[in-house]
Parts: structure tokens; C-alpha cells; sequence
């Protein structure tokens, strides 16, 4: 990426500092709002969130709070011939800080969609303020929509490019439109093409490209006028499985290089554990929860979010004794506990610990470990004794270590 | 066949050419525009005016169902108007542009309908104003389809052109009416029909071509 390119773009193209109207501390401590209340976790989570780095070194969301922001926005489509108004949205607050990742996940038909629409003015809120730099989008019309758009790049399910222009013509498009003049746009986009590594491709037409290719020339041409923010709507839905974590890789490292704020939306987990920095879960077109992502897939409260993780290894309970489970402990039986390894707990040799100090026989039904938001991250699915004294015993030495215990129930 | 009724066919072929040529440019000129504005003014669209849209797709309605041999007589005084007489190739290109115009605009507001929604949306995000879309989005994507609509125009035009003869239009139908038909010489006839079937031929292969050529969706890689 040479900087040497001509600065014929407005390089900030919001023409207003960053402004927050509501106090930097209420986002801190909103870093785990459920509405199931889940206190328990909520001051690890806020512990973690005030760091700037995580427990893997990895450089997490820089300062600043409510880059974009949400507050009680609703979204209410007309009524149609013979039917109801039909509500999408409804109190969604939601704070997204500059140079942070964040996925909002839900079903179709979940309001996300609608959602990420609001943030660039494509759809307009009925109630509730949408702010993004200061700027409150709600309030601009369509013209002044137009510079404001330049500074938040999207990217799409089905990529959406022009099949009458060349891969260079599609990542230019943008610019011409802004008024750029020709050479500026050669210097912005050759390089552009170079980062998402279709170079040998500028002349290519998109019906002559992959999934994979064709998003790499959304990604470019979303980046083309030097946006701060951009949004992605399902932009690996389409993709298969090996390509999406090639387009997700692309995507972090982008957001990386250029200290990008984005908003994705998805209905799979995997693209949350992959790139999210933050998840909100949407229902119903309610945000049902909202949190770190370590955070909410140690310690999912709302069944929605439950429902999402249940595919994802290691939260399972396999079937053999998920249908033996009794909610009361059984005399002489064992409980099932399981057990949330994060950051650099995730490799200590734990339950070799607990068996030896506090002399129990601990069996592993499940488990994995694997990396979520850049730090290593395992569930394990044990049974102990499930007396009550010996479970407290337990739970209070792994407690002590800071790791993440739930008994989900107890089997004779 | 004599050089006689060679030349006499050269020169309805010419005006043939030259009536379609010029009407069809003139209803390209007024079509397209018109075809643009109907796909993109209905409610909640583009420049959104759902009650001009209704009036002028009833003015295109209305011109579209009258039979075309009545709307040239139907007409008269407006020819005189425009060409100063209603006699002749260069006034019956008004009755022909007048006809050709709306059914171009059709099928340019069908071109231009079919043109991904997703791809009027992405532009938004980009922050194109409405005439940028138009200019930069709908009518680039649009013009295989509207190369084969104008390819449909001009065809259409040319079996039109026929019938124009009814007021000294010229042309190869009014040679074929006045010489096949009213002198009973069928091998005029014959070299009408067969000159027009060329022609026809000339233009749909040529259209076809063109739009296959402008049309990128059709490559492989």
C-alpha cells in the first residue's frame, strides 16, 4: 500500500470531530449487557474490556467509544395491502467503538439486515437516533447522505458488482463518482488491487471471476475512498467454507493495517469466533445479547445465543448424556460440569491439578480448544463426584483460577 | 428484370432506410430517455412521481393500441405541422416516430427493470446521486438489452415503413403495392419481399452481434 498516492481524497471525509454524547463510561461498563442479567461474569468482562490488549498480546479495540452508535432505535416497515405493519427493529442499543470488529448474529428475518442498512441512511430509522462519528445519520437527507456514504465502505452477500465494467472499472467506480480525477484514481485503485491480490485480474470482468475473487473486488472497491467504518452484509454467505476464512483473514488484516471500524452481520458463529472483537445477538428484532465474544461464548445467556453456539465443538453435550441429564443430583452419582478455559488458562494443566490436590477422579466427556478473538479458548465437559461438598471444593479451586465452571446437570 | 425496375427498387430501398433511419433515431432519442424514467419513477423509486408515471405510461398505452395505419391518418394534422406537408418519405417519418418512440421506451424501461436491485443499492452505499446511477449503473448494465430492444424497434420499423405508402410514403412497401400488387407483376413483388427480408436479416444479426459483444456477463473464464 504506498502512501505516496495523491491525496486528491479527503482522507476524513466526516467533516466533524469525533463527538460522544453519552459519558466513555457508560460503554465500558455496557461491554456485557444481557438481558438474561448475567452478573456473574460482569466483572471479569469489564476487567478485560478496559485493557487495550488481551490476554494474548493480540492488539485489541483501540480507545474510544461509540464510533457508531445505536440509541433505542426502531424500525417499523408500513403496512402492506392487506396486512400489518411489520416491525423489524425495536429498541436496539448498540455501541460500536472506533477500530473495533463488531457481529451482530441472528436469523433471517431477525432484523439484521435492517439493521446495518440504518447505519449508511439506506433505510431510514422510525424511531431512535443512529450516530456514527458524531454525525447523526437519521437526520440527513439524501444529498448530504452522499459524502457521508463515502466514508463507510459495505460489502455484500452476492458482491454486487457492475458485469459491465472491468475489475478496475468496479473498484474505481466509487471514485469517479467522488469526482476524482483519472490519474488519482489509478494511484488509488492499482494498489488497492495489489492488497486484496487480484492485480493480474484488473482487465477480468466479474462473470470471469470466483466467489471468492468477486468479494475481493467488493472489499476493494468499499475501500476505495478511504472510509473509517466499513459494513458487511453476510459477505461470506455465498462462500465456501475455506474461501470465507480466506475473505475473513482478508478482513482482519485490512482492519488491522488501516484501523477500520467494522460492523458485520451474519448468521454464523464461526465468522463471529473468527474475526469478531464484540457479538450482539439479535431476535426478534431485539438485541438479546451483547458482549466480548470470549465473553459470550463462555457464558451464552439467551437460548438464541445458545441455539447459535450449539454448532459450534465443544458446547454440545453429547447425546449419550445429554439423555441420561437429571437436574437433581443423584445420590452416589456424578455431576456434569463444564469448564471454560480463557486466555492463557486455556493450556494450564488444570485438571491434573484438581485431581491430585483435591483427590478426585474427574473423566472428560467432551472438549476442544481453539482459538476465539485471537486467544485460545476450551470447553471441557467433565463429571465428578457430584456430592455437594466435593462440587463446592471444586468449583472453589477452579474459581480460584479464574476459570469459567456451570453444572448443566447430574447422571447416576 | 429490366435495369428499369432495378433502379426503381435501389431507390424505394434507400427511402426505406433512410425513413427508418431517421424516425428510429428520433424515437431512440425521445424513447430512451422516456423508458429510463418510466422504470425509475414509480412509488418509492429513483425520482419517485407515481402520478406522472401513471400519465405518461398511458400516453405510451394509448399510442401503443391504436392500429398504426390509423394513427398515421389519425395524425395528419400534426404531420402537416412538423414536416409541412403529410405527403411524402420525410412526412411519414413523423407517424413512424410517432409510433416507434413509446415502444421503445417499453422496452427500455424493461431493459432497465431487469437490472439487479442489489447493484442500485450498492451505488447508494457508494453515495451516487440519482442521476449517477442512472448514468453510471442502469443504463451500462442495461445495454445488451437495450442494443436487442432497438435491434426489435427497427425491425418493427421497417415492416411500419411498408404501410406508409398509404399516404406517398414511398418506400419498398409502396413499390410493392403500387408495382406487385396494382400492376400485377409478381416478380416485383418477389424482389420487394426479398430486398425487405434482407434487410430485416441485416439489421437482427447485426443487433445481436453488437449486443453479444457489449455483454460481459457472457464471458468464462
Amino acid at each position: 500500500m504506498s502512501d505516496a498516492a495523491p491525496q486528491a481524497l479527503p482522507l476524513q471525509v466526516l467533516p466533524f470531530p469525533l463527538q460522544r454524547s453519552e459519558p466513555l463510561a457508560r460503554n465500558a461498563a455496557g461491554a456485557r449487557d444481557t438481558t438474561g442479567a448475567a452478573a456473574t461474569a460482569g466483572a471479569a468482562g469489564a476487567a478485560d474490556t478496559a485493557g487495550a490488549t488481551d490476554a494474548a498480546g493480540e492488539p485489541g479495540p483501540a480507545v474510544g467509544a461509540g464510533f457508531i452508535e445505536f440509541q433505542q432505535l426502531g424500525k417499523t416497515f408500513p403496512a402492506r395491502r392487506g396486512g400489518a405493519p411489520v416491525t423489524a427493529l425495536e429498541h436496539i442499543d448498540l455501541s460500536v467503538a472506533r477500530g473495533e470488529i463488531v457481529g451482530v448474529i441472528g436469523r433471517s428475518g431477525a432484523g439484521k439486515s435492517t439493521l446495518i442498512r440504518l447505519v449508511n441512511g439506506l433505510e431510514k430509522p422510525s424511531s431512535g437516533r443512529i450516530v456514527v462519528d458524531g454525525v447523526e445519520i437519521s437526520s440527513l437527507g439524501e444529498r448530504e447522505l452522499g459524502p457521508v456514504r463515502r466514508s463507510i465502505g459495505m460489502i455484500f452477500q452476492h458482491f454486487n458488482l457492475l458485469s459491465s465494467r472491468s475489475v478496475y472499472g468496479n473498484v474505481a467506480l466509487p471514485l469517479e463518482i467522488a469526482g476524482v480525477d483519472r490519474t488519482a484514481i489509478r494511484a488509488r485503485v492499482e494498489p488497492l488491487l495489489e492488497m486484496v491480490g487480484l492485480a493480474d485480474k484488473r482487465d477480468r470482468y466479474p462473470a470471469e471471476l470466483s466467489g471468492g475473487q468477486k468479494q475481493r473486488v467488493g472489499i476493494a472497491r468499499a475501500l476505495a475512498t478511504k472510509p473509517s467504518v466499513l459494513l458487511s452484509d453476510e459477505a461470506t454467505s455465498a462462500l465456501d467454507p475455506e474461501t470465507t476464512a480466506a475473505i475473513l483473514d482478508l478482513l482482519a488484516r485490512i482492519q488491522r493495517e488501516f484501523g477500520l471500524t467494522i460492523l458485520l452481520i451474519t448468521h454464523e458463529m464461526s465468522v463471529i469466533r473468527r474475526i469478531a472483537h464484540r457479538v450482539a445477538v439479535i431476535d426478534g428484532g431485539r438485541i438479546v445479547e451483547q458482549g466480548r465474544v470470549a465473553d459470550v461464548f463462555a457464558n451464552p445467556v439467551h437460548d438464541a445465543t445458545r441455539s447459535f453456539l450449539g454448532a459450534e465443538t465443544g458446547r454440545r453435550v453429547p447425546e449419550f448424556i445429554a439423555e441420561r441429564l437429571q437436574p437433581a443430583p443423584v445420590p452416589g452419582g456424578r455431576a456434569v460440569m463444564r469448564i471454560v478455559f480463557r486466555g492463557e488458562h486455556a493450556t494450564d494443566p488444570v485438571l491434573s491439578q484438581l485431581a491430585r490436590e483435591l483427590g478426585l477422579d474427574v473423566n472428560i466427556l467432551s472438549g476442544s480448544v481453539e482459538r476465539i478473538a485471537g486467544q485460545p479458548f476450551g470447553i471441557l465437559l467433565v463429571a465428578l463426584p457430584g456430592d455437594a461438598d466435593t462440587l463446592a471444593r471444586a468449583r472453589s479451586f477452579l474459581d480460584a483460577r479464574r476459570l469459567h465452571t456451570e453444572v448443566i446437570g447430574h447422571v447416576a | 428484370m429490366s435495369p428499369e425496375l432495378v433502379r426503381l427498387i435501389w431507390e424505394a430501398a434507400l427511402e426505406t432506410i433512410w425513413m427508418v433511419a431517421v424516425s428510429g433515431g428520433i424515437a431512440m432519442a425521445i424513447g430512451l430517455p422516456l423508458g429510463v424514467f418510466l422504470a425509475t419513477s414509480g412509488r418509492g423509486e429513483l425520482f419517485a412521481a407515481p402520478a406522472v408515471n401513471r400519465v405518461l405510461g398511458l400516453v405510451v398505452n394509448l399510442t401503443r393500441s391504436t392500429p398504426f395505419i390509423i394513427l398515421v391518418v389519425a395524425i395528419i394534422p400534426f404531420t402537416r405541422l412538423i414536416a409541412g406537408t403529410s405527403i411524402g418519405t420525410g412526412a411519414a417519418i413523423v407517424p413512424l416516430t410517432v409510433a416507434a418512440a413509446p415502444f421503445i421506451a417499453r422496452l427500455v424501461e424493461t431493459a432497465i427493470r431487469e437490472v439487479d436491485p442489489g447493484l442500485v443499492e450498492a451505488a447508494r452505499a457508494m453515495g451516487c446521486r440519482p442521476m449517477q446511477i442512472v448514468a453510471k449503473v442502469l443504463v451500462p448494465e442495461a445495454t445488451p438489452a437495450i442494443v436487442l430492444s432497438m435491434t426489435l424497434a427497427i425491425v418493427s420499423l421497417i415492416g411500419y415503413s411498408a404501410m406508409v405508402g398509404a399516404v406517398g410514403g414511398g418506400g419498398l412497401g409502396d413499390l410493392g403495392i403500387r408495382y406487385g400488387y396494382q400492376r400485377f407483376m409478381p416478380e416485383m413483388m418477389a424482389a420487394v419481399v426479398l430486398v425487405l427480408v434482407a434487410l430485416v436479416q441485416a439489421v437482427q444479426s447485426g443487433g445481436e452481434r453488437l449486443a453479444k459483444r457489449l455483454n460481459k456477463r457472457l464471458r468464462h473464464p
